[in-house]
């Protein structure tokens, strides 16, 4: 409120209508200009567009878009249907074992990087590399790495270790499998960045005082260390599972939803059925269940960074 | 003994940090267990980051015969760049066989408007937010830091109905006007974090002195704000060239990205597969990315982790 911008605005608009209509629109007018695209993508996109989707959701769209309503119809199909509770399913099991895993690595390698070790950068340029590449490169190359002829499994069968057996790709129960592989390696570095942000944002201090009390390293990054870097790895969940939600391009990428549609995710069934089978209405519902999911992750967040603080 | 070497072991390191000890860090033999935990930890992680670039590299380099003998980490026998300029100019997606370099063509004339565009917006956006406050501004930028979050697919089918009705469907414009919105709020709070760090002294000279909104924006804080404008983009480069579902969607069959043909070539291709060929097409691709990557370095770490900066 201080602004100096804000200033004369508050001088001049003390009671009148006309004071008011002139501060809401013509005050600071350059900058509302400036701001049309913001405000129309807020207003429009992510408020207007969502709003749009949900409520198009209960309806009985097909090729286009229809306003008869039918209630849950479009959510009861939804989950009548194989391949949407496959690619629930599938979401769920990969989600929770990335999201798992890609935090203990990401911590585990930031607390390796933080131990003042040589050659510090080439590791991480080595460990972030992947995060650079598009999903679709990381997709088709861990495809071909995974080729069950031609790939890992035929090299090592050919060297001899004929029992070897690394079919992930074509085997329906060990797919997902693959897709956390090809998902780890290109997410592991990013949080092995932000975790290591926020180990070196722990107080020294902290260390000292935990070695004066002969408390052992892992001990105290596991007790004291961890719970400090709440922020960070809130932040990271949030991150994470977000990503999670949409994971589109690298199933497209590496198995197209296969063998079969055992590794099917949500995110291209909505895809799917709004362009390809035009079956808008089921796309809608199944994007609706996604923006729930995603709210699922991000209420408790926002609770917890905005809570009981209230506004900035 | 293992507890005895877990708690004397950080002390020389971390000493050595405050310098407030009267002697220097004592002298520690190199080979330390915990050292060889470490390094050895490292050095398989490595590997594993490092093996399908390797193989990616390495069989984009070998012949078909070559390949069929089945050995994915042997080193080519006569290296050749044959499978790159196939996979470049003459790569099969579906009925046309026109290689990749028509995608990568369009993945530049999408990418750089895209970031100029977005950038710019965003940078205004950013400006207004700490300069220029108006009523509810504060809200609409937490909307759309909550927005930046919902799937997109929540909003792909309006968007579309949208973009058809002012003409821009299937078009470099639209799929334009579509990175520049989902660009929006992450590059809105890199700039107003950036542009809340400067002293607002300079801003308020400048008022005092009589300088408007644009002005004020283009001669005072634009020169200030290189950096930030770099990790941008940076940030925008690497995200719209490694972009799939928007090219997919917005960008229409003329303009279809190079992440688009590269994946047709790979996984719609017919006949027998070219695993030379479709390797090189995805070094080809991965390779904007990754040398913006090298050369940025330290840059590219701000701009990933500024995904992760509070609001």
């Amino acid at each position: 409120m201080a602004d100096v911008a804000t200033q004369p605005g508050n001088m001049a608009g003390t009671s009148s209508r006309r004071g008011f209509l002139h501060r809401l629109f013509l005050h600071n007018l350059s900058a509302k200009v400036a701001a049309i695209p913001m405000i129309a993508t807020v207003l429009v996109i992510f408020v207007g567009c969502t709003v749009w989707t949900i409520y198009y959701s209960f309806t009985s769209s097909k090729l286009l878009p229809k306003n008869t309503f039918v209630g849950f119809d479009q959510y009861a199909r939804l989950f009548g249907t194989n391949r949407w509770n496959i690619s629930i399913t599938n979401l769920l099991l990969y989600g929770s074992m990335s999201l798992v895993l890609t935090l203990t690595l990401g911590f585990l390698l930031a607390v390796l990087m933080d131990q003042k070790i040589r050659f510090e950068s080439a590791f991480r340029t080595i460990m972030l590399y992947p995060f650079a590449l598009s999903f679709i490169v990381t997709g088709l190359v861990w495809q071909w790495i995974m080729n069950p002829t031609l790939g890992l499994q035929g090299t090592l069968r050919n060297m001899g270790w004929t029992g070897f057996t690394f079919d992930w790709i074509s085997n329906p129960r060990m797919v997902l499998f693959a897709l956390l592989i090809a998902g780890l390696w290109q997410g592991v570095g990013f949080c092995m960045i932000l975790m290591l942000a926020g180990l070196r944002g722990v107080d020294e201090e902290i260390w000292k005082a935990a070695r004066v009390d002969g408390i052992p390293t892992w001990r105290t990054y596991i007790s004291v260390v961890l719970p400090m870097m709440r922020g960070v790895l809130v932040t990271a969940v949030v991150i994470i599972g977000s990503g999670i939600v949409r994971l589109y391009d690298l199933v497209v990428a590496l198995t197209n939803g296969g063998p079969g549609i055992s590794s099917e995710v949500p995110a291209k069934y909505v895809y799917d059925y709004m362009f390809g089978g035009g079956n808008i209405g089921q796309g809608l519902a199944a994007s609706t269940m996604m923006l729930l999911s995603v709210m699922i992750i991000m209420i408790p967040w926002a609770y917890l960074e905005f809570g009981g603080k209230g506004r900035r | 003994m293992s507890q005895a070497t877990a708690i004397n072991a950080p002390a020389p390191s971390r000493g050595t940090v405050s310098g407030t000890e009267p002697r220097g860090p004592r002298p520690k033999p190199f080979f330390t267990p915990k050292k060889i935990i470490i390094y050895t930890t490292l050095f398989f992680f490595s590997l594993y980051f490092l093996f399908p670039l390797y193989v990616m590299v390495v069989t984009s380099l070998k012949t078909m015969p070559e390949i069929r003998f089945g050995n994915i980490v042997a080193l080519p026998a006569a290296p050749s760049f044959d499978a790159w300029v196939r996979a470049w100019t003459s790569a099969c997606t579906g009925l046309t066989c026109n290689g990749l370099a028509p995608g990568f063509w369009n993945s530049v004339k999408i990418t750089i408007p895209s970031t100029i565009v977005s950038i710019f917006v965003a940078a205004v956006n950013g400006y207004a937010l700490v300069n220029w406050r108006f009523k509810g501004s504060e809200v609409f930028f937490a909307i759309l830091i909550f927005g930046s979050f919902i799937p997109y697919q929540v909003m792909l089918y309006p968007l579309v109905m949208i973009t058809r009705e002012l003409g821009i469907f299937g078009s470099l414009q639209g799929v334009i006007v579509i990175h520049t919105i989902f660009g929006m709020p992450i590059l809105t709070l890199l700039f107003r974090n950036y542009f809340a760090s400067l002293p607002q002294e300079l801003f308020k000279a400048a008022r005092v002195d009589g300088a408007g909104f644009w002005r004020i924006f283009f001669e005072i804080m634009l020169p200030m704000s290189l950096p930030i404008f770099v990790v941008a983009l940076i940030l925008q480069i690497t995200g719209i060239w490694n972009d799939f579902l928007f090219g997919v969607v917005f960008a229409g069959t003329q303009n279809l990205p190079m992440t688009v043909q590269l994946n047709n070539i790979v996984n719609s291709a017919q006949g027998t597969p070219e695993y030379n060929v479709n390797m090189a097409a995805t070094v080809l691709t991965g390779l904007v990315p990754l040398i913006i990557y090298f050369v940025s370095g330290k840059l590219f770490v701000r701009g990933v982790a500024a995904g992760a900066v509070k609001g």
